[in-house]
């Protein structure tokens, strides 16, 4: 379990994060959503530790981030697979070795070992065999999606965090993504954290939410509970759309 | 106040990048592939403008010593003294910034914006060191052969000279270039050549780690690198020289 306890961050003169609290269980798929600005991507990368807080505890099981030496920081690490925007593979490497690279540099296992588990991973996230010896500029979007899970989850880590898993991906390939990312957050009990503004995913996938507005936690709860909220700025960010008003008249 | 910044970001990068490999293994599988890239596949503009100095030299100072006064060899003796001294380390180098320099900040560049450093940062690598290292040795250890290499090319470049026209004769050449041979400036010229590969590589892979935005910023990083680069290695080359050959 990840749990942010009072996190603030600031940058200059400009708060972005106020007061944030949050726990995020594991084996569940937790989201945080929010408008672009919001201060989403800035949270989440405070919590892996890529900016540093101005105030507050991140605990990965106990385990305070901003109390840790950066050699602790990168044995915390060796826990977690992210999962980028841009898929941001290796483009000097192949599909294969890409995936490889994590065992290669941490696994004290045999290169057949690495290659055997790398498969495994690919096959996981039903990537075609043949693409296993190409470059990532030579795959479609999609499959540079399952390339970067599979990547991710190589080391079997105890955190998984996914910003904007479907951007730039068809409806229908972000499905298979958002499903390929629960299956495995269920599947190895992870403890995973997505960020999000496609409601298309939240309502697909999200388990635990978080709404970010204006860099403080607005909103807290269900998928089931969202329709129900009398929040106008959740309101307004997730029924931007005629389909979701549609949507909540249905289920009220 | 940047110039304080630049070298206190500097100096805390090249901590983090003069440290032993997370995984030995990595690094040298990396190393062969820089030894290539940024050495032999400098190979053929180094004998090109080696080959073309070399004569234009030649047949520069021929011209310009055009007095009886002065001895027939002192021709093949200028341009020696003038590529062992100067042209292969200094300008090679100079002229490598550009090459290496860029081809370093855009690679690093196009990795930070494209969030591959970041991606390693969060598996747990030392990316500075994972990157940056395998390129400052592999560049550093190829330095001195490039620089051997083109002192050999510029003065056969000088001595086509005189095979194909009637500026020079062959022998005065030959006797000019091997008249009153110093070694110790080919130990000069290869400890500068040391330093400047030191300031390319690892100059031009700060600006490629810090890059930040999109494409313009990655162009403007390797502009950079390439620039700042140069002015270092003009003010080590007045540095070195004061020390070694005053």
């Amino acid at each position: 379990m990840i749990s942010v306890k009072n996190v603030d961050k600031i940058f200059g003169d400009n708060h972005v994060l106020k007061n944030i609290s949050a726990d995020f269980e594991a084996g569940k798929t937790n989201m945080i959503i929010g408008a672009s600005g919001s201060g989403k991507t800035v949270l989440m990368k405070s919590i892996i530790g890529l900016h540093r807080i101005n105030n507050g505890r991140i605990e990965y099981d106990g385990r305070n981030l901003p109390d840790m030496k950066m050699s602790d920081i990168r044995i915390l690490r060796r826990e977690v697979g992210m999962l980028f925007q841009g898929s941001a593979l290796f483009d000097s490497l192949s599909v294969l070795e890409n995936v490889m690279y994590p065992l290669e540099m941490f696994s004290r296992t045999s290169k057949e070992e690495m290659k055997d588990r790398a498969i495994t991973c690919l096959k996981r996230v039903d990537l075609p065999e043949h693409s296993y010896h190409l470059a990532p500029s030579e795959i479609s979007g999609g499959m540079q999606k399952r390339v970067a899970i599979a990547r991710a989850i190589s080391l079997q880590p105890k955190y998984l965090f996914c910003d904007e898993p479907n951007s730039g991906l068809d409806p229908k390939t972000s499905l298979i993504i958002d499903q390929l990312i629960s299956e495995i957050t269920h599947e190895f009990n992870i403890t995973t954290i997505i960020n999000s503004h496609d409601m298309n995913s939240v309502m697909e996938i999200g388990e635990h939410i978080i709404f970010i507005n204006k860099g403080e936690k607005a909103w807290e709860g269900s998928k089931e509970d969202i329709f129900h909220v009398e929040n106008e700025e959740l309101n307004d960010f997730v029924f931007a759309s005629e389909l979701y008003q549609k949507v909540k008249k249905a289920n009220q | 106040m940047n110039i304080f910044q630049d070298t206190g970001k500097y100096t805390l990068l090249m901590k983090r990048v003069l440290v032993a490999p997370d995984r030995w293994r990595m690094f040298f599988r990396q190393l062969p592939k820089e030894l290539e890239k940024l050495g032999l596949q400098s190979l053929p503009i180094v004998v090109i403008i080696s080959i073309f100095i070399g004569a234009i030299m030649t047949i520069q100072t021929k011209l310009n010593t055009e007095n009886p006064m002065l001895p027939t060899y002192s021709t093949g003796l200028v341009t020696r003294d003038t590529l062992l001294l100067e042209f292969s380390s200094t300008i090679l180098c100079l002229i490598l910034a550009g090459k290496i320099g860029s081809n370093i900040a855009s690679e690093i560049g196009t990795m930070r914006i494209t969030e591959q450093i970041d991606a390693l940062e969060i598996m747990g690598v030392n990316s500075a060191n994972y990157l940056i290292l395998p390129k400052i040795v592999a560049f550093v250890f190829m330095m001195p052969f490039l620089v051997i290499f083109s002192m050999t090319i510029g003065l056969v470049g000088g001595y086509l000279v005189g095979v194909f026209s009637d500026i020079i004769t062959t022998a005065d050449y030959l006797l000019g270039i091997q008249y009153a041979f110093i070694p110790y400036y080919v130990f000069y010229s290869l400890v500068k050549s040391l330093v400047f590969a030191f300031i390319i590589s690892s100059v031009a892979a700060y600006y490629g780690y810090y890059a930040y935005g999109g494409a313009l910023d990655v162009g403007k990083a390797s502009t950079n690198a390439v620039v700042n680069g140069s002015i270092l290695i003009l003010f080590f080359n007045l540095l070195i020289t004061n020390v070694m050959l005053n």
